[in-house]
């Protein structure tokens, strides 16, 4: 067991850091932390994703001198998944400062439970 | 002939092209636009249901140069078509039933770019409803929700804001366990289409290896879609998520944002694992015990809101419930009912939020079940789609809730004895909270009252009237034709596996 978990250990470390991210995402009052969460978890994916697809003494998937035989280079769907993963994970985490930037703005805290109370004040 | 395979893909491409056109129109001309483009998009979508109909088999169309397992596919039954369908539908006459409040609630030159949102939506709902990868799935399931989270915060109230924070953390929680489950899924078999998926699944069952993460995976991706769609214990963010945002907004996310990650649940469940190994792992009967819990706490949460709009929203977490409850039966029957639940929810709960704020118009914008006293007899069809959408939620019979009601009653009857006994009762009591807020809340609208809130030469508006005349009748066809609908259903599920 504990020799299967060091063989793997970048798989080991990636779960690790998703449980941080998600944990931080899910538990942290303040909104910048929550947002930094969310990008651990989502970089904990992809360093999972990445240790899947390397496979040890092999190159990277770019045909150099016209050898095409597969044998020779790492698997490249990973690497794919792992750029379209990183495009969505800068979206949103665009638009979740654009909108801690505007709640700051009205209610000048990052805490979401004192926003959430100043709402609720506010509609009284 | 082989030119209509072509329409699943541009009924996609026609409100993604749409939507960044509409960032450099004008207000009125992008409404137009998107009217026409999520027009368009719902004929398609009914060709293409004649079409596979017709030739009474599914089709997979390529995308791209590349054959499976190397290229992205899209998928087309009956089934598909028919939710693509009711989606564009759904989404047209919400759009045309809160025309009138978009204009009050967002300004002119701003309109454009909800139309952006509006327009995004709807080619990541197609493209959930249609494609036949995962990854693709995971891709728009993102879109999904950033347009989504445009659509509440429309409004610009803080409160709009603090509602469009809380639903992102929600979303990208759900949305993490989804990327994890793939990335797992993908490790284990080599695969993201779903059919190559499902092949390598039933080998791994097989030889019984790597069964854990197989299960991890599953779990984490129904776990994952549940905190999305806003099952029981997950439901924290819904409320203020659609009860304040914009008439056409609140429609639009309760009928069907939803639906469509519930929608690719379904296609996970068949179309990917298959519905004998999700039985052998145990994730249904979580996804059922949950069901059952939100169907009775989401009422139970209804019953105590003063606001109309917030007890609608309420409503939908325990209608979201009965749809989870009918995966959990772990009979085909019950899935079916399932997809008969989401068509008759997202008709009828889009109905009640625009006949709401219809209602709330003329009763000085107030949303508090006492000032609505009367209000239906003020404005006479936003009270009569209240009366019916409501009698629908209930289940009365000739309408869709009921239709459902029993297609879940019949189902439950097919499952293990205690699962029967359990839905039965949970349906029974579910029912008779229902009753108790919608009935309670027809009652307030109808009581006539003294001329104190007349509203002089108010008239509803030809677009509310009309789009109110379409659901009405949306619900009654639901409700009384629903044979050759279930028939579709049954044969698209078929297809499925």
């Amino acid at each position: 067991m504990l020799a299967q978990l060091w063989d793997n250990y970048l798989e080991v470390v990636a779960m690790i850091l998703f449980g941080i991210g998600f944990a931080n995402l899910l538990l942290h009052k303040n909104l910048i932390k929550k947002i930094i969460g969310l990008n651990i978890m989502d970089t904990a994916v992809y360093l999972f994703l990445a240790s899947m697809g390397y496979i040890e003494s092999r190159i990277a998937p770019i045909a150099t001198n016209g050898d095409l035989n597969a044998e020779l280079y790492v698997n490249p769907i990973p690497s794919g998944l792992v750029l379209t993963g990183i495009v969505v994970s800068v979206s949103v985490s665009a638009l979740m400062l654009a909108l801690t930037v505007r709640l700051y703005q009205r209610y000048h805290t990052l805490d979401i439970d004192e926003i959430t109370t100043l709402v609720r004040k506010e509609h009284e | 002939m082989d030119f209509i395979k072509n329409l699943a893909f541009f009924s996609i491409l026609l409100p993604m092209v749409s939507g960044p056109v509409s960032s450099v129109l004008h207000g009125k001309t992008a409404r137009r636009l998107s009217f026409t483009a999520v027009g368009l998009s719902g004929i398609f979508s009914g060709i293409l249901l004649w079409y596979t109909l017709y030739t009474g088999e599914p089709f997979v169309y390529k995308m791209g140069r590349f054959a499976a397992p190397y290229g992205n596919e899209i998928r087309v039954g009956c089934l598909e078509a028919l939710v693509a369908l009711a989606f564009c539908l759904i989404m047209f006459l919400s759009l045309l039933g809160g025309l009138k409040f978009l204009k009050r609630d967002i300004q002119e030159e701003k309109q454009n770019l909800y139309f952006i949102m509006i327009n995004l939506l709807l080619a990541s709902l197609l493209a959930l409803v249609y494609t036949n990868d995962l990854f693709t799935g995971y891709v728009f399931v993102e879109i999904n929700t950033i347009s989504a989270c445009g659509l509440i915060m429309a409004r610009g109230w803080g409160r709009n804001i603090l509602a469009a924070t809380k639903y992102m953390i929600m979303s990208l929680l759900g949305s993490g366990l989804v990327l994890i489950s793939l990335s797992i899924l993908y490790g284990i078999t080599g695969h993201l289409l779903m059919s190559n998926l499902h092949e390598s699944i039933v080998k791994i069952m097989e030889e019984g290896t790597y069964v854990e993460p197989l299960t991890v995976a599953v779990g984490l991706f129904a776990v994952g879609i549940a905190i999305k769609s806003a099952l029981f214990p997950f439901h924290a963010w819904l409320p203020d998520a659609y009860g304040y945002s914009t008439c056409s907004s609140s429609a639009i996310l309760s009928g069907l944002v939803s639906k469509g990650y519930i929608f690719l649940l379904i296609k996970f469940f068949y179309r990917v694992v298959g519905t004998d190994i999700i039985r052998a792992t145990g994730v249904d009967d979580v996804l059922f015990a949950f069901g059952i819990a939100g169907m009775i706490f989401g009422s139970i949460s209804a019953i105590q809101q003063t606001d109309i709009s917030r007890m609608i929203a309420f409503s939908s977490v325990a209608q979201i419930g009965y749809i989870y409850m009918g995966f959990g039966l772990g009979v085909e029957m019950g899935m079916i009912a399932s997809v008969f639940h989401i068509l008759a929810h997202a008709s009828g709960k889009s109905m009640l939020f625009v006949s709401a704020n219809g209602l709330s118009e003329v009763s000085d914008g107030s949303r508090n079940y006492r000032d609505l006293r009367g209000s239906a007899y003020r404005h006479k069809w936003a009270g009569a789609g209240f009366l019916i959408g409501s009698l629908s939620m209930v289940g009365i019979p000739l309408l869709a809730g009921f239709t459902s009601k029993v297609y879940f009653a019949e189902a439950a009857m097919n499952a293990v004895p205690v699962k029967m006994i359990i839905t039965l009762i949970a349906l029974a009591i579910s029912t008779i909270l229902n009753a108790m807020y919608f009935i309670r809340m027809c009652i307030t609208v109808f009581t006539p009252m003294n001329e104190q809130y007349k509203v002089e030469g108010f008239k509803g508006g030809l677009t509310y009237n009309l789009s109110m005349a379409c659901f009405i009748v949306i619900t009654f066809v639901l409700g009384m034709l629903s044979d050759p609908i279930f028939n579709w259903i049954s044969q698209g599920l078929s297809q499925f596996s």
